[in-house]
């Protein structure tokens, strides 16, 4: 069973962003870019199922610029075999994304696709149920738990209320929530051999996709800042304030 | 102009997430319709109909509709489409799961998790974890939106009196299907609506001695939440989780113990009104936000504080 990744660059998590004065966006100069956190966990399903015996082939898959290389040879060392770049210097938005993955999997016939449930930067939680939408498959979001049987996923999802699990016919959608697992660390061994697994470019007009961004931004700006209060000393005064001073109980 | 917000329901009663996503749908101005979809959710429907500002409430009961499961939802509401300008649903795991399949059926980019409306095509929306705010402006004839419910304060759950309209569902998609549920069983308010949040972090040490917060939680009638650290470490159900990928919150009164504030917890709760911090050391950055706080031991200043709150 083919199954395919799609991993997106992002500003790594660690980093604290800050808003460009201008108001255009988030500065992205010299700032350290890294996978994004859940597409990680979505690899290293893939990575897992692999080694389970499950997946035959694992095929990573990054739309953006030709600097997602990068991204994709981290992909390459987790452990997929060959990688995907639909390079393009548009601002590709969600419903794009899928458009572009929807053509890659119609090419590639995978069995499951994996996305992290969203990325970091933009924080749209869309990509995945737009391509389960677009390709007419099944789909299971937020998953904390997968197991395949039999031309079907099992699949446990982190909800409002609790845990939820349903069951979805291949070829499927599984989007990952933070529990699926815990991604391993990439070694220098690994590192080596991802330089010379296959990486192919591609560009988003060669596949048919119309990736014309549908959201204009029209500025972007820091939110307002809270103010650090004071430090009282003990129960009774901090009682005391939430009662009289700020009167929330 | 007409506008569908899609309820968020448990078939019985209808959730407060509905009534927030109806104030958002107010912002946008237009005639308001409601769609409860599910099975034998009669009792939701009447509740949406109560609603005020709600004009019209379509009543969506099939069997197939009874786990909303995605593919069947957004079949349902992509056949209702053609007669709206906008699409909301309330940012719940249910809406996110289902509101992208819906845009990408008809062919729009969705716009989620909006905490403000400019003007009909213009909405803000939090990004890198709410570490910045941008205004996008969409061209697509419809507007596939969520919505933040922190966002927007809930609109009156009486007052209104619209016509229950009984609609058809498409048939079951077959794709996939629902296998089992575990809900965590809570006596305590919603977290995403209660008035005030207790969470617990790291600090807490274990999952057995979060049972310290709950006289504490008891005693101000709140929610109790945690941090992504403490639930990722197995002290409690991951529903508890509070922050940039857990649950969205925005009490008038929080109060983070053993918390040590990371951007991702911030996220998620910075928007309360008041923010109390209670932690050994006094670097955290959860100090940097919150209105009070006491630097000490928690479990020595937890019980003390519901001794206070006794007098």
């Amino acid at each position: 069973m083919k199954v395919l990744v799609s991993v997106k660059r992002v500003i790594d998590y660690n980093v604290k962003v800050r808003v460009k004065s201008d108001g255009t966006g988030v500065e992205t100069a010299n700032v350290k870019m890294s996978m994004n956190p859940f597409d990680e966990i979505a690899l290293e399903e893939a990575v897992r199922l692999k080694e389970a015996g499950i997946a035959t082939e694992i095929i990573a898959v990054s739309c953006g610029l030709q600097a997602c290389q990068e991204t994709l040879r981290t992909a390459l060392a987790i452990g997929a075999d060959r990688a995907i770049l639909v390079e393009s210097g548009e601002e590709l938005q969600p419903l794009a994304v899928a458009k572009i993955l929807k053509a890659i999997c119609q090419k590639e016939t995978p069995q499951l696709v994996i996305l992290g449930k969203q990325a970091i930067d933009d924080d749209s939680n869309q990509t995945g149920q737009m391509l389960a939408a677009l390709l007419g498959w099944s789909q299971a979001t937020f998953a904390s738990k997968i197991v395949m049987d039999k031309g079907k996923a099992v699949v446990t999802r982190e909800v409002d209320g609790g845990l939820e699990t349903i069951s979805i016919k291949l070829p499927a959608i599984v989007t990952t929530d933070l529990r699926l697992n815990e991604p391993r660390y990439v070694t220098l061994p690994n590192i080596m051999k991802a330089k010379k697994k296959p990486l192919e470019t591609l560009k988003p007009d060669a596949l048919g996709v119309d990736v014309a961004p549908r959201l204009q931004t029209i500025r972007v700006v820091e939110p307002p800042k809270r103010k650090a209060g004071v430090k009282v000393p003990d129960a009774k005064a901090l009682v005391d304030k939430l009662r009289n001073e700020a009167k929330v109980i | 102009m007409a506008i569908l917000v899609i309820a968020e329901h448990d078939h019985g009663t209808l959730k407060v997430a509905t009534r927030n996503t109806v104030a958002a749908a107010q912002k946008i101005g237009g005639e308001i319709h409601v769609l409860v979809a599910g099975h034998n959710a009669d009792g939701a429907a009447r509740a949406a109909a109560q609603i005020a500002g709600v004009a019209k409430v379509l009543d969506a009961g099939a069997p197939q509709l009874g786990e909303l499961l995605a593919e069947n939802v957004a079949a349902l509401v992509v056949a209702l489409a053609k007669g709206y300008t906008h699409i909301l649903a309330p940012a719940t795991s249910n809406g996110k799961d289902v509101a992208p399949r819906i845009a990408a059926l008809l062919d729009v980019q969705q716009i989620s998790e909006i905490i403000a409306v400019e003007s009909p095509d213009t909405f803000v929306r939090p990004i890198y974890a709410g570490n910045a705010l941008a205004t996008v402006k969409s061209r697509d004839a419809i507007k596939v939106i969520t919505v933040r419910t922190t966002g927007f304060d809930a609109v009156a759950s009486t007052g209104g009196n619209a016509s229950i309209e009984k609609i058809e569902a498409p048939a079951d998609s077959g794709l996939s299907s629902f296998v089992s549920r575990e809900v965590s069983k809570s006596e305590r308010p919603e977290l995403t609506s209660a008035k005030i949040v207790v969470s617990g972090g790291r600090g807490m040490g274990s999952g057995e001695n979060f049972k310290i917060l709950e006289p504490l939680a008891d005693k101000l009638n709140a929610a109790m939440g945690a941090s992504r650290a403490a639930v990722d470490a197995g002290f409690v159900p991951n529903d508890w989780q509070v922050g940039q990928t857990g649950k969205i919150v925005a009490p008038d009164l929080y109060v983070a113990i053993g918390i040590s504030g990371a951007i991702q917890h911030l996220a998620g709760m910075k928007d309360s009104r008041v923010i109390v911090a209670i932690n050994k050391d006094e670097e955290a950055p959860i100090f940097q936000v919150a209105d009070y706080g006491i630097v000490g031991d928690l479990f020595k200043l937890v019980p003390e504080l519901v001794e206070e709150l006794k007098k």
